[in-house]
């Protein structure tokens, strides 16, 4: 078995040389186009990792998310503007399916109504609003995920500042691939989960050292006992959110929804306390556009949003529970850990 | 940071254990209304904790030369999470197999790990802890209790509070000072085992606001005692409860207190058929589960033979707080619809985990304690 030790290495250090703060910045400016992310984007298809969950007959290196999720973290941690994480995954439900898979950014697109993170940086997305999931769109696309050229969906940015995000429009049209059980949400979910996790484990270590580092009242401010206190409830999260996330990963290709429910209402409920706090740590500079801090906080609440927020997991995931008749204990042992 | 408290798997070795509580849970607790289970921790059974001996469920961690079981921390987090989550009175043999046992394996003599451990493996011997005084709370440090030498060995003199069982324990393990005094602190300081039959001891129940009695004042009046009392190295008792407390604060017991009531709540609602709140039933079953999840990780971390202090701590403070949080929720939920019949039985589960809650954040150091302890293990203090 491959250990995510042996591969997180490598790959921290190409993100860390393709996707600095320069570079996520002039990615976010967008001024230079496709000119701003293309560089980073080669150096990231060129190292093999967007292949990483490809199976080895197809060429991939055929390991499971649970392998991968500290890549995936480390994308969260370094606030990489660039549709990494979805764009492994999609490659890998491409493979299986026989068809060839873009050289661009792919992004996942699980509803059609709400803006879809990375879409400004992606040259493909691959759409899922089959089931129930393009019932208040009215679009739909049956059984099938479509893999649909980003050129051709309306790409419409929002407007945020510095957000990479859109929302993306049919008519929907592309090669044809089966939906897996439960569609394509359940994975992503899994996906902002981890995201969210990695950021909030950079987002820890920066708010720890910046009180030990920032001193007022003649002391460092991480010595006064409610700075402590809140930095060790940001802790808790970081690491519900990290355990959350991985529990989320550990079925994956099939991810069930009780499963994906509860990693993302897990970081998706963190993620604003998280922010919160790193910014009432680190109080007026965190709020400049010059610190790094905003790169991660905006994150947080980008992927708390997409692909469903804790409440609407934590409605799909009661209405689960009490179509159950088994005691708690035992329905969350069967749903979710088996 | 803290790189290693990560998803780790319960074994299924160790899942063989939980058709072995089912069948006595069935035979002494299914039949229980929710509000007596909903006492799990506080519910005394002599007689059950015996059985759980005689079914080779106590013990588990310990060695099979003391009568134990040698099968490690996973085995007892399989037969605690199903004592809890049936809402078993477990009370009698709690501390003496969670805590006492384990610190007299690991720091007694030959002696005494012979004459204790078989027996609170049987489920025979019952242990209380006394550690919280009248003036020592959170500041442990600042016991006053005495044991001083004499010629065969110990005096004891002072008193503990809030020793949880105390009235119906064989014995308790007591932190005390062995020298110097109280602007000592930490040294000087030993863990004593004291025969609560022994001339001297007085226990006094203290009622708690459910109108249980399981916590007392216990008074030491010049209470002989044999060399054989102390347990471990005279002057180690500080290290030695720090060691303590994080088998004490790491277990799934501190995720399940509220369990009974949760599953209460889903079967009132299953009956009436309602659904507008699915919401807040999968937010708590999310959150249950992601706790059961890092309860598993830090167990993992003491099968790994460390001593999991934050990790146990940051498992405590979060889990005690969805705990806390669930009587809050669940009886807003109930009185947001006035005109849905709900069970007395039902009603009386819900009041009294409401009364009791603050203590789930209490015992097993408090939660300031318990996040200054998390601030210490991120470096901030």
């Amino acid at each position: 078995m491959v250990h995510d030790i042996d591969i997180l290495e490598p790959f921290a250090r190409l993100l860390d040389d393709a996707t600095g703060p320069a570079t996520i910045r002039a990615i976010e400016r967008g001024e230079a186009g496709e000119r701003a992310w293309a560089p980073a984007w080669q150096a990231i298809a060129e190292s093999g990792f967007l292949d990483a969950l490809v199976a080895e007959p197809h060429g991939g290196a055929g390991l499971t998310l649970a392998q991968c999720e500290g890549l995936v973290r480390a994308i969260g941690a370094r606030a990489v503007p660039l549709p990494i994480a979805e764009t492994m995954l999609a490659r890998r439900l491409l493979a299986d399916a026989g068809i060839a898979a873009p050289d661009g950014p792919i992004v996942l697109a699980t509803s059609l109504a709400q803006p879809v993170p990375g879409a400004q940086v992606a040259t493909h997305a691959l759409v899922d609003i089959g089931g129930d999931t393009g019932a208040d769109t009215g679009a739909d696309t049956g059984d099938a995920l479509i893999l649909a050229p980003l050129a051709g969906l309306n790409c419409a940015p929002t407007g945020v500042h510095h957000a990479l995000s859109a929302r993306l429009g049919g008519p929907v049209q592309g090669p044809q691939l089966a939906r897996p059980a439960g569609g394509l949400r359940p994975s992503a979910a899994v996906l902002r989960a981890l995201l969210i996790a990695g950021a909030a484990e950079r987002l820890t270590e920066m708010s720890t050292a910046y009180a030990n580092d920032r001193v007022q009242f003649g002391k460092p401010i991480g010595r006064q006992q409610a700075v402590q206190q809140m930095l060790s409830v940001m802790a808790e999260d970081m690491v519900a959110c990290r355990i959350a996330a991985q529990l989320g990963a550990q079925g994956w290709p099939a991810v069930t929804v009780a499963a994906a429910a509860v990693a993302k209402i897990t970081a998706s409920a963190a993620a604003p306390r998280i922010a919160a706090s790193a910014h009432a740590v680190h109080g007026a500079i965190g709020i400049s556009q010059d610190h790094d801090l905003q790169l991660l906080t905006r994150r947080l609440h980008e992927w708390r949003l997409a692909d469903g927020s804790e409440g609407y997991w934590s409605g799909v995931l009661g209405a689960a529970r009490l179509h159950g008749a088994a005691p708690t204990v035992d329905w969350v042992r069967a749903a979710i850990f088996a | 940071m803290f790189e290693t408290f990560t998803l780790a798997p319960l074994p299924t070795a160790d899942e063989d254990l939980r058709h072995v509580v089912r069948d006595l849970v069935a035979r002494h607790v299914a039949g229980l209304p929710a509000d007596v289970r909903a006492r799990s921790w506080q519910g005394f059974d002599a007689g059950f904790s015996r059985a759980l001996g005689q079914a080779g469920l106590l013990g588990l961690t310990l060695p099979k030369a003391y009568g134990g079981h040698e099968r490690g921390p996973f085995a007892r987090f399989v037969v605690v999470e199903e004592l809890l989550a049936a809402g078993a009175p477990v009370a009698a043999h709690w501390i003496a197999d969670r805590q006492s046992a384990p610190l007299i394996a690991h720091y007694g003599t030959e002696a005494q790990r012979q004459f204790y451990i078989p027996r609170i493996c049987r489920g025979e011997l019952l242990f209380c802890i006394g550690m919280s005084e009248p003036g020592s709370g959170s500041d442990l440090a600042s016991v006053r209790t005495r044991a001083d030498r004499t010629a065969k060995g110990w005096v004891v003199n002072g008193q503990k509070i809030w020793t949880t069982n105390s009235r119906h324990s064989d014995y308790m393990i007591a932190l005390v000072r062995t020298s110097g005094t109280v602007d000592d602190r930490h040294a000087g300081l030993s863990q004593i085992i004291i025969d609560l039959k022994a001339p001297g001891v007085t226990i006094r129940p203290i009622v708690d606001l459910t109108g249980d009695a399981h916590f007392a004042e216990v008074f030491f009046d010049n209470v002989e005692l044999g060399v054989n009392a102390l347990v471990g190295g005279e002057g180690q008792g500080w290290k030695q409860v720090g060691a303590e407390l994080a088998f004490e604060r790491s277990g799934p017991e501190r995720v399940y207190s509220s369990v009974v009531l949760l599953d209460a709540w889903v079967r009132h609602l299953q009956a009436v058929g309602r659904r507008d709140c699915a919401a807040l039933v999968g937010r708590l079953t999310a959150e249950l589960a992601t706790l059961r999840a890092m309860s598993i990780a830090c167990t993992a971390r003491l099968a790994a033979g460390e001593s999991p202090v934050v990790e146990a701590s940051i498992v405590k403070d979060r889990g005690t707080g969805f705990e806390q949080d669930l009587p809050v929720a669940i009886g807003d939920d109930l009185a947001a619809h006035p005109d849905e019949a709900i069970s007395a039985e039902l009603y009386r589960t819900l009041m009294y985990v409401t009364h009791i809650a603050p203590s789930f954040s209490l015992r097993g150091g408090t939660r300031e304690i318990l996040r200054g302890i998390i601030a210490r293990g991120m470096g901030l203090r």
